[in-house]
């Protein structure tokens, strides 16, 4: 039996298997994951993002709970920055995990970014795709909030929970890097503290204006704006029913047939780029290299679009050639 | 050249699980060691404390580890190591995890841990440039 079939049948270290190697880009994982892919797609994906020390891993831990005693099997893929000097990462999310550790319905993983973007989404994408074939009905990717690459990977997710520390500034830091946009409910964690009124307040007045800014068209969900004290586990039923409201929107607005098209639409584009880079990648080596080509342009031997259009031109006749001739059958 | 085809000529890292289990709730050592693991380039992941042996067991298989690290210092190694041991050998993962044994084990108890399938015992005073080239070159080869 092969890896994947382990997986299907159940086995937890298969699924860790095959998530190392989508992780690892090992030789044949694509194989792998298209082969889950027909097996996936009953899955909840939940999103959940916020700057450090908001509290994500906590609150995690606790909707994970609350899944499971509905219940429902449970995935958790935690993703954490790794040192851009030496690629080592440490990956802390396992010691918030007090209420489930030990229940083999809810399966966490860690995964580092390895320093990069794409390649990150890319392989979270994949990981989700792999918990959804094993059967787990909710997963859940939580990524520290400090850029481009939460946008990135919460493409991933259905609902998306963006949780905001009480105190956050006048500003609202966070909600200028477009956290606003990709947020389908908010969650100002830690609500005992000082400022958590004037946080949800400011949140408030924030979504309003948004509203006002006239997206009359614009398919009608508004975002919960939810108060949690994740320690305590306060907040988190409503947060779990909120999540399944925005479900059941998705769903009865059509909003969700269209968002798995996307989703899907953007995983081609990002893999044929991918591919693209690497195969002209691989026709430059072969021409001397990218030096070489400099060296040229530099002496004024030729020009930038000249090196491209070299490079690019045999391709582009081959799968032209490839494309016409495959009218007579090849 | 690509971040993905770079990945695949350079090595992987090494992912390790550094685990306090049981009653004992001194994490020092362990911290020290998750930081020089990830100054090494590993991934680490740290357990927390006060974890079962079949906690574990189940991080050490869910995240797939190459190494597991059990920091230990309250003299219940006895119980606790053999415990995680039986528990990877159930999953069928013992044999492709390199288990250490870092804190304090009385010399008398080593051959026996040792014997049960641990593959190393740092105690105090092990040097950590010692232990990370001993994770290098002991870490099990992946197929891939």
């Amino acid at each position: 039996m092969s890896l994947v079939d382990d997986l299907l049948a159940g086995d937890q270290r298969a699924l860790a298997r095959v998530i190392t190697r989508i992780e690892d880009r090992a030789p044949g994982y694509r194989e792998d994951v298209a082969a889950l892919h027909r097996h996936a797609g009953g899955a909840h994906v939940i999103g959940v993002t916020g700057p450090p020390g908001a509290g994500k891993s906590t609150l995690v831990d606790r909707i994970a709970a609350a899944y499971r005693e509905r219940g429902r099997t449970v995935g958790v893929i935690a993703v954490d920055p790794a040192s851009p000097f030496t690629g080592g990462a440490v990956l802390g999310d396992r010691i918030r995990l007090g209420a489930n550790a030990g229940d083999p319905g809810v399966f966490v993983r860690s995964m580092s970014a390895r320093g990069t973007l794409g390649g990150l989404s890319t392989a979270t994408t994949d990981a989700v795709t792999a918990l959804d074939a094993f059967g787990t009905d909710v997963v859940i990717v939580e990524t520290v909030g400090a850029g481009q690459n939460e946008v990135e990977v919460v493409g991933a997710a259905d609902t998306v929970a963006v949780l905001v520390p009480p105190g956050s500034g006048d500003d609202v830091q966070m909600l200028k890097a477009g956290v606003l946009e990709i947020a389908d409910l908010f969650a100002v964690n830690k609500a005992d503290l000082d400022g958590a009124d004037r946080t949800v307040r400011q949140l408030r007045e924030m979504l309003q204006q948004r509203r006002s800014e006239g997206e009359d068209d614009a398919p009608a969900w508004d975002p919960p704006i939810l108060e949690t004290v994740a320690d305590r586990g306060e907040g988190v039923e409503a947060f779990v029913d909120a999540v399944a409201d925005h479900l059941d929107w998705l769903e009865s607005s059509g909003r969700r047939e269209e968002q798995v098209r996307e989703r899907y639409a953007a995983a081609v584009r990002t893999l044929l780029r991918e591919d693209t880079r690497d195969l002209l990648a691989e026709e430059l080596a072969a021409r001397g290299g990218l030096e070489e080509q400099v060296d040229r342009v530099v002496a004024r031997e030729t020009d930038p679009y000249s090196v491209a259009e070299a490079v690019l031109a045999p391709l582009r006749e081959c799968v032209r050639e490839r494309r016409e001739g495959s009218g007579d059958g090849e | 050249m690509s971040a993905d085809r770079r990945r695949e000529t350079e090595e992987r890292p090494i992912r390790c699980l550094v685990a306090k289990v049981g009653l004992d709730g001194h994490d020092r050592g362990a911290h020290v060691i998750s930081r020089a693991f990830r100054d090494a380039g590993f991934e680490v992941i740290y357990s927390g404390l006060h974890r079962a042996p079949e906690e574990v067991v189940q991080a050490a298989v869910q995240e797939d580890v190459d190494v597991l690290g059990v920091s230990i210092l309250s003299g219940a190694h006895e119980t606790l190591v053999p415990q995680i041991l039986d528990g990877l050998r159930e999953y069928g993962a013992l044999a492709d995890t390199l288990v250490l044994v870092g804190g304090i084990v009385p010399e008398g108890d080593q051959a026996e841990l040792l014997g049960q399938g641990v593959d190393e015992i740092f105690g105090p005073g092990a040097s950590m440039t010692e232990t990370i080239e001993y994770v290098r070159e002991h870490a099990p080869e992946r197929e891939r």
